[in-house]
């Protein structure tokens, strides 16, 4: 390795900025946390006090109740995103020309423009649009969309659709078309119906594209915050408040920074339990098929 | 058989054609609106405006601190992603070239700092930043660069694995030091990632709310997103300036995109394919 040895002088040169910079915002403050989730710091003073936060968890309903609602938010979106994703990705895949290139534009535009402006827009919608609607036709379905839990959290799903949509369309694409059309044409002058072309050909093609939709789709609906924020701002009555933002609530609002705290150290062991979860059996499967 | 496929071919764009409509729908309601009186907003909000009334725009644009926050996001989004660039390839650099039980060490470490979320580390993290009296622009500019710097150290090293040695061998030989190689050999080769570290980044940083919120939420420092929403909460008894808010607030997005669509598209994709 004498190429390792011309390195003595620039290897911790290259590297400092990173390590420094990762120490400074990520780990020194992690483990800064994880002692101060056995506080009840307040953001001023603080006390030792064990494991009281993290038993006061177990009794918090509000903390509960979005717990809760991150879980269903998360499951409905994960595979509603993913269903969605593919199958655009499958239809502009099959169109060719300048019209698939303004497709593909389309469905990623929402994704550029941010949460909090999408939570705006579609606040607008639901509360003024929806509600000309129900006026206009007598249809109760339109009125109060973020008025009431069930509606209020499918319509932060609508959103979420309407913004990883096309997000995770880009994945699916990039894999879609890296199968060899002369592998699609052979099979459909074997007779293979398009059905067939995309359950056999296409389909285990994209098994790489899942693993990676997955886990962005997983890592975005857990830590959603700004449409929470901007769309619902967790009401009616808590009812929408979802894990990130009773974490922001509680430390910013209550300040009861040391139990806030508790809940984030919670929050990561959950995301890590469920994205390790998640990366084994999606690669599993990748390697079965 | 032939006349059949015609027909799946024809159903297929008229589909398309139908979804993407409604897919931009939402922003072409917003927009239309956006030229409306209040009492026209509730009285006729589908329909097109009968007058267009232009008004709104400069009350908007002031009203919002439309220059303040502009300049702001630019600021921090540009010093935040270039040199998130700079100091993640040259990590890369000396991490995949120098093998050792310490470089594989730190290339998995970035991927475990990936799973940390924001909130578990926000409160702790803006305690330091207040501490060392960083709660400023520059202060976002670093953790933006703490934030970003893990995945592009992993895409960085991805590509690094394709460039050949042999080329820094060749470089060497001609008498160039490591740190001209790095910058005028390896730097421009790793190009293609940079387009995607540059984008994924980008759109993270600019669109940001929820750090900035608790960093810069002062008169003067704030960013766009931030400008928007404390705008809106201000005025959302009157639809006609928030909802030309977000016109203006969308307006460099999609100027930008314009421009950089393909960059855009590949990079996305590019960026999945190598993770």
């Amino acid at each position: 390795m004498k190429g390792n040895k011309s390195f003595r002088n620039i290897y911790w040169l290259f590297l400092a900025p990173v390590l420094i910079v990762l120490l400074l915002v990520i780990v020194f403050p992690f483990i800064y946390g994880i002692g101060t989730s056995f506080t009840n710091s307040n953001g001023l003073d603080m006390t030792f006090i064990g494991l009281e936060n993290y038993k006061a968890l177990f009794q918090d309903r509000r903390f509960l109740e979005s717990l809760n609602v991150t879980f269903w938010f998360s499951v409905v979106s994960v595979v509603l995103v993913n269903v969605l994703g593919l199958s655009l990705g499958v239809l502009v895949t099959s169109i060719k020309g300048k019209f698939a290139t303004f497709l593909r534009t389309t469905f990623f535009v929402p994704n550029l423009i941010g949460g909090v402006i999408l939570g705006f827009i579609w606040q607008f919608i639901f509360i003024q649009a929806f509600t000309a609607i129900a006026e206009a036709t007598g249809i109760d379905f339109f009125s109060n969309w973020l008025a009431t839990s069930v509606s209020g959290f499918w319509a932060l799903v609508i959103v979420f659709l309407w913004q990883m949509g096309g997000y995770v369309m880009l994945i699916y694409i990039s894999f879609l078309t890296s199968v060899s059309p002369t592998i699609i044409d052979s099979a459909k002058i074997d007779g293979a119906n398009a059905w067939q072309v995309f359950w056999y050909i296409k389909f285990p093609a994209v098994a790489p594209a899942f693993t990676i939709s997955l886990f962005l789709t997983l890592t975005n609906a857990f830590r959603l915050y700004d449409l929470n924020l901007t769309l619902t701002n967790g009401g009616p009555f808590g009812s929408t408040e979802m894990l990130a933002m009773n974490i922001y609530n509680t430390a910013f609002q209550e300040y009861s920074q040391g139990y806030a705290q508790a809940k984030g150290v919670l929050f990561f062991i959950i995301v890590t339990i469920v994205t390790v979860i998640q990366l084994r059996l999606t690669r599993k499967r990748e390697m079965d098929t | 058989m032939r006349k059949q496929q015609d027909f799946g071919k024809y159903l297929i764009i008229v589909l398309a054609l139908v979804l993407s409509i409604g897919w931009l729908y939402p922003f072409f309601l917003i927009f239309i609106n956006s030229f409306k009186t209040q009492s026209e907003i509730l009285s006729n909000i589908v329909g097109l405006p009968e007058q267009i009334t232009l008004a709104n725009y400069p009350n908007a644009f002031y009203a919002m601190n439309y220059v303040s926050g502009f300049g702001n996001s630019l600021i921090i989004t540009v010093a935040s992603v270039v040199l998130t660039v700079i100091f993640s390839a040259m990590a890369a650099y000396v991490l995949q070239r120098r093998d050792s039980k310490f470089s594989t060490f730190i290339y998995y470490f970035c991927g475990v700092t990936m799973l940390i979320p924001f909130q578990a580390i926000m409160i702790p993290l803006v305690n330091l930043f207040s501490q060392i009296n960083l709660l400023n622009r520059t202060g976002l500019t670093i953790m933006n660069i703490g934030f970003s710097v893990s995945l592009s150290v992993y895409l960085y090293y991805g590509t690094m694995r394709g460039i050949s040695t042999e080329l820094d061998d060749a470089a060497r030989v001609d008498g160039a030091s490591r740190v001209d190689i790095f910058f005028k050999v390896i730097l421009p080769m790793l190009k293609p990632t940079t387009v995607t570290i540059v984008i994924l980044n980008g759109m993270k940083i600019w669109n940001d709310y929820l750090l900035p919120s608790l960093v810069v939420n002062q008169e003067g420092m704030r960013t766009l997103p931030l400008e928007l929403y404390s705008f809106f909460g201000e005025f959302t008894t009157q639809w006609e300036l928030a909802l030309t808010g977000l016109i203006l607030a969308i307006i460099p997005i999609i100027i930008l995109f314009v421009f950089l669509q393909k960059y855009f598209i590949e990079g996305i994709g590019e960026g999945a394919t190598k993770l």
